[in-house]
């Protein structure tokens, strides 16, 4: 990067520290610009790195399966999960597997937002939004829980536990086979899997 | 290295040289290339192999190239070193130098992957998988297999306790040979072919032969759960997860779990376990390993039970009876420390201590000296279950300090006798010794009412003996005329149980057959502190380090070592004495530890000196029948809370550390140390490591032991009609305190059935397979009945399992019941 070689060419030593100031004249003749942030917000970049999110299958059915993969991932150590089992009735089915999270939280106290912990997730149940306005006046407030980071309701979609409503049979489930509520009122069957 | 190569470095033996990837290496004849490989620092990928079962070759990861096999001429094709034994001048060469090794291990790889489904994130294995691990360091980095996957239903259940996903499993069976090998519970197997085997469960005769399940009536009974006492093993062992723990499953990863060493306190064996806990609570506990103790296995009650010390009935602060409610309220711990100590001031000269049978040895010396040097007493016993004055001086002349018999004896011993001990039941971990030992050719024979099921394991003779008899069917093993020979002599081993302490003559009897015929006696109690509370000297009549209460030398040597004036010389009184003598109002005040009321002797007696004494202090974990009716109540900490040590049957030490930090858990140490400087008798420590330190200066007694007892049989009783012998024990799964909250567990336990001869079920006109009732003054319990090789006259029924036989019925081995037909009415 730095130049070591101590005498250096007229271009260097002349023109070049000119053309950088350059950059400043031309500004100094333009019209400044302030973003009115807390009044005015402007969308980010469609892939910023923003508050997490977790998703839901089309029919409200939790995509974490509690892996704790994101959590090992996360260079910060911010995530916490916990599994647990699908209980045996649909009484107590959160997610269409076997396994679920019953706990997750993500301290932004001491997430870098690096987004490790998305590559990790073997679901896509851990995507990022585009939300930045993650400043509180307490600690406790940014533990984010469960309840606090899983998707909203899309119009089709029943908060769980509750039994698989796309079908019974698991391959049918994960290829969307059987959608007519959500196809037909919605469209899209792949609202959840935000971002 | 392996419990084998380190056996054979004990004697000479002859060594084999040959050469691993150009490194020469001289091994013990008969050691296998793939433990030859460790040797050299080469790992070679395995997942069938395990040094404690026999090799298969099962799975063909261990692929070796054998370039010359000794003779000159190699193998044409890669070999499983895990079945190749070396020889003199054999090439191997591994993944490490071979090209050839290498892609065999990589395309074995490739195929055991093929089916394997993608579950990493889902499986309990996640994180600690042997797959995983050598996927990645001898595996291929992307798979080539784009077809669908062969699935199964999951999870099949092939016990409450054991969950089986067939999909991942790799077929190494290693579970299987676990179970056939060293449990010898065979009741899984590799069933089906090709892409469809799998590990599956069967009709199991040999259950209903025991009477253990249902079908014992001879229905065929159909598919039968994996039954066994050491099922957990096979999920620890499995190299993949395709066995999993119903009560584990999907709660933790490994990366989020803190594991301590520690050692089970479930029995008097002392396996060493892993504890594995997440935010100070425990989630799953693991076996250890320790070749001179359990090797790698432990007990399920060793690996499930670990939730007792966590129920609702905990408790947590001290409680002191309100004198004007009458209601136990809590206190602050110095004030309920003076409430003891001046409840005991009170009482001064009339307390009774019993300190109870599962305290780590710290604890227990801490009862010990409490006793002499705080109360001046020699009113202790911490035998809460029957006893006698025989078995008190067995221990004080035979026991206390003395370590003849290791585990390890019973794989070399030529006889091991078992007299009034159900191994299977109360020594899990001895049981498995044994039942290795009884493979490579030990004689096993035991003295008991009936052929168990443990005893069929393990190949054993049956010398048949009434309960309360075993004492003449020892004085006529190997008597004068030559009867009963079982082959004992200098190398053999007799092991006694707790429960002839209910069988008069019986400890002479062993004395008297260990003089005989040269055989070394061991004494094995069912709980995990029974020994170290003789060593600390728990007992009416005997003071630490077997140092006798009747001898003024010991007694002298006593107070000096703790810088007392005297240590009070009149022996004291045994538990039911201490219980009697409160009952009747000699003695005014209780010190009791970890005691549960239904296991003493007299249940009905104990309420009632409860009730009677003036005053009772309770040092216990849980909420139990004694803090209920106690004055002041101190919490101690259960062993997962504190470190301490356990003593073996064998007198082997075995030290724990604390797995977790509660502040204010506090040790009996701490607890007793407080109450005696409250008293003004400090017991000189207040840590269990001080404790220990105090032991360690004391040292045994090298002075005269006690007599060995030599009473002589009792005659034998005829039972009046209609009246049967009870013989009984509590088996490894069942109602005790330390399994709570575990129900997955619970439910493994063997089915309750009363065991009688056909010939006793016909007098009392029971049909084989019908209830059957056994009562007594007090009550009654009903099982099924099963027809076992018991002499008539004499029914067996489990000690605690559905029913508390000595709770409910006051009945113990060697009682007479009556026996009917039918229910209870
Ligand atoms: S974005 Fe990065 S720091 Fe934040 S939780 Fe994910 S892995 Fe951790
Ligand atoms: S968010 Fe994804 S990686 Fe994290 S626990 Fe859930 S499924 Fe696993
Ligand atoms: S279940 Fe596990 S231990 Fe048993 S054969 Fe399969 S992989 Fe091996
Ligand atoms: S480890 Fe050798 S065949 Fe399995």
């Amino acid at each position: 990067m730095s130049d070591t070689n101590g005498g250096g060419s007229l271009k260097e030593t002349l023109w070049d520290p000119i053309a950088g100031f350059g950059v400043t004249f031309r500004t100094m003749f333009r019209k400044p610009v302030t973003e009115q942030y807390p009044f005015e917000k402007r969308p980010t970049a469609p892939r910023f790195h923003g508050r997490h999110q977790l998703n839901r299958w089309p029919d409200g059915l939790e995509k974490c399966v509690g892996c704790e993969l994101c959590a090992w991932a996360c260079p910060a150590d911010a995530i916490y999960v916990e599994g647990a089992s699908n209980g045996p009735s649909d009484e107590d089915r959160f997610s269409p597997g076997e396994r679920y999270g019953r706990v997750y939280q993500i301290n932004y106290l001491r997430c870098i937002l690096c987004g490790l912990c998305i590559e990790a997730c073997p679901t896509r149940a851990l995507t990022m939004t585009n939300e930045y306005e993650l400043a509180d006046d307490n600690r406790a407030d940014l533990i984010y829980e469960k309840s606090d980071l899983l998707a909203p309701l899309l119009p089709g979609m029943v908060e769980p536990p509750h039994a698989m409503l796309i079908s019974d049979d698991h391959h049918d489930y994960y290829a969307g086979k059987t959608l007519p509520v959500v196809e037909v009122t919605h469209g899209s069957a792949s609202t959840g899997d935000g971002a | 290295m392996t419990v084998e190569a380190s056996r054979e470095t004990q004697t000479p033996v002859d060594l084999v040289t040959l050469s691993i990837d150009d490194v020469e290496v001289s091994v013990p004849k008969g050691t296998l290339v793939i433990r030859a490989a460790e040797l050299v620092g080469t790992e070679i990928p395995r997942f069938c192999d395990h040094p404690l079962l026999e090799p298969v070759g099962a799975c063909r990861q261990c692929l070796v190239e054998v370039p010359d096999a000794g003779n000159g001429r190699g193998f044409p094709k890669p070999q499983a070193s895990c079945t190749l034994e070396v020889a003199p001048g054999m090439v191997v060469r591994t993944q490490v130098t071979s090209p050839v090794a290498e892609k065999a291990q990589h395309g074995t790889m490739e195929l055991l992957l093929v089916n394997h489904p993608l579950d990493c994130p889902v499986c309990d294995k996640g994180g600690e998988c042997p797959l995983q691990n050598q996927a990645m360091s001898h595996g291929r980095g992307e798979s080539r297999f784009a077809e669908t996957k062969r699935t199964f239903p999951k999870p099949l259940a092939v016990s409450e306790q054991v969950l089986l996903d067939r999909e991942r499993c790799v077929l190494c069976a290693r579970c299987t040979r676990f179970s056939e090998q060293v449990a010898g519970d065979p009741f899984i197997a590799l069933v089906e072919r090709g892409a469809r085997q799998q590990v599956g469960i069967g009709p199991s005769t040999d259950e209903q032969a025991f009477g253990d399940r249902p079908g014992a009536d001879g229905s065929s009974g159909g598919a039968q759960p994996f039954h066994s006492y050491f099922s957990g093993n096979t999920i620890q062992i499995c190299p993949v997860g395709a066995l999993t723990s119903a009560d584990y499953r999907f709660r933790s990863r490994p990366f989020d779990l803190v594991s301590t060493p520690s050692v089970a306190e479930h029995d008097a064996c002392g396996a060493a376990i892993r504890v594995d806990h997440r935010r100070g609570t425990v989630m799953r506990r693991l076996a250890g390993d320790d070749p001179e103790v359990n090797e790698e296995w432990v007990t399920d009650k060793d690996r499930f039970a670990f939730t007792w010390s966590r129920q609702d009935d905990r408790l947590r602060t001290p409680l002191v009876r309100d004198p004007d409610t009458g209601e136990l309220v809590p206190a602050s711990w110095p004030g309920a420390l003076a409430a003891a100590a001046a409840g005991l001031r009170e009482a001064a000269g009339k307390v009774g201590v019993l300190p109870g049978g599962r305290l780590t040895a710290e604890d227990a010396y801490a009862y010990s000296v409490f006793a002499r040097v705080a109360l001046r007493t020699n009113d202790i016993d911490f035998r809460t279950r029957p006893h006698s004055a025989e078995e008190a001086a067995f221990l004080a002349a035979r026991v206390a300090t003395v370590q003849d018999v290791a585990t390890r004896d019973l794989e070399t011993a030529s006889t091991v006798l078992l007299v009034g001990l159900e191994p299977e039941d109360e020594a899990g971990t001895l049981f498995l010794r044994l039942r290795k030992g009884s493979r490579h050719g030990v004689r096993v024979a035991a003295v008991a009412s009936h052929t168990t099921r443990g005893l069929a394991k393990v190949g054993g003779e049956l010398l048949t003996a009434r309960p309360g008899e075993e004492a003449s069917a020892l004085d006529a093993i190997q008597d004068s005329d030559g009867s009963a020979d079982v082959g004992l002599d200098a190398r053999s081993v007799v092991l006694l149980g707790e429960r002839l302490a209910s069988s008069p003559g019986a400890f002479s009897a062993a004395v008297r057959l260990a003089e005989r015929t040269g055989a070394r006696l061991a004494w094995v109690p069912r709980r995990a502190g029974d020994r170290g509370a003789v060593e600390t000297g728990c007992l009416p009549t005997l003071l630490p380090g077997a140092r006798p209460v009747g001898d003024a030398e010991a007694r002298a040597d006593l107070a000096a070592a703790w810088g007392v004036r005297s240590v009070p010389a009149k022996a004291g009184r045994d538990t039911t004495s201490i219980l009697r003598a409160a009952a009747r109002g000699q003695l005014r005040a209780l010190v009791v530890g970890g005691v549960e009321v239904d296991d003493l002797p007299d249940p009905a007696l104990a309420r009632e000196a409860l009730a009677a004494a003036d005053f009772v202090v309770s040092l216990e974990v849980r909420e139990s029948d004694v803090t209920r009716a106690a004055d002041v109540v101190l919490p101690v900490a259960p062993p997962v809370e504190k470190s301490g040590t356990f003593v073996t049957w064998e007198g082997r030490l075995r030290p724990f550390g604390r797995v977790l930090d509660v502040p204010g858990s506090l040790t009996d140490v701490r607890v007793l140390a407080g109450i005696a400087e409250e008293l003004g008798a400090p017991l000189g420590f207040r840590t269990t490591a001080g404790a220990m330190r105090s032991m360690a200066d004391l040292g045994p007694w090298d002075g005269e032991r006690v007599a060995a007892p030599d009473l002589a049989a009792p005659e034998a009783k005829e039972p009046r009609g209609g009246e049967v012998v009870l013989a009984t024990w509590r088996q490894l799964v069942d109602d005790g305190r330390l399994q709570d909250g575990q129900d997955r567990y619970r439910a493994t336990a063997r089915r309750a059935v009363l065991k009688a001869s056909a010939a006793t079920l016909a007098a009392a006109g029971v049909e084989p397979g019908d209830v059957a009732t056994i009562s007594t003054d007090l009550g009654s319990a009903s099982f099924p009945t099963a027809v076992a090789d018991l002499p008539d006259g004499v029914v067996w029924a489990p000690g605690n399992n559905g029913v508390h036989l000595r709770g409910a019925l006051g009945a113990d081995h060697g009682s007479t019941v009556r026996l009917t037909a039918g229910g209870a009415s």
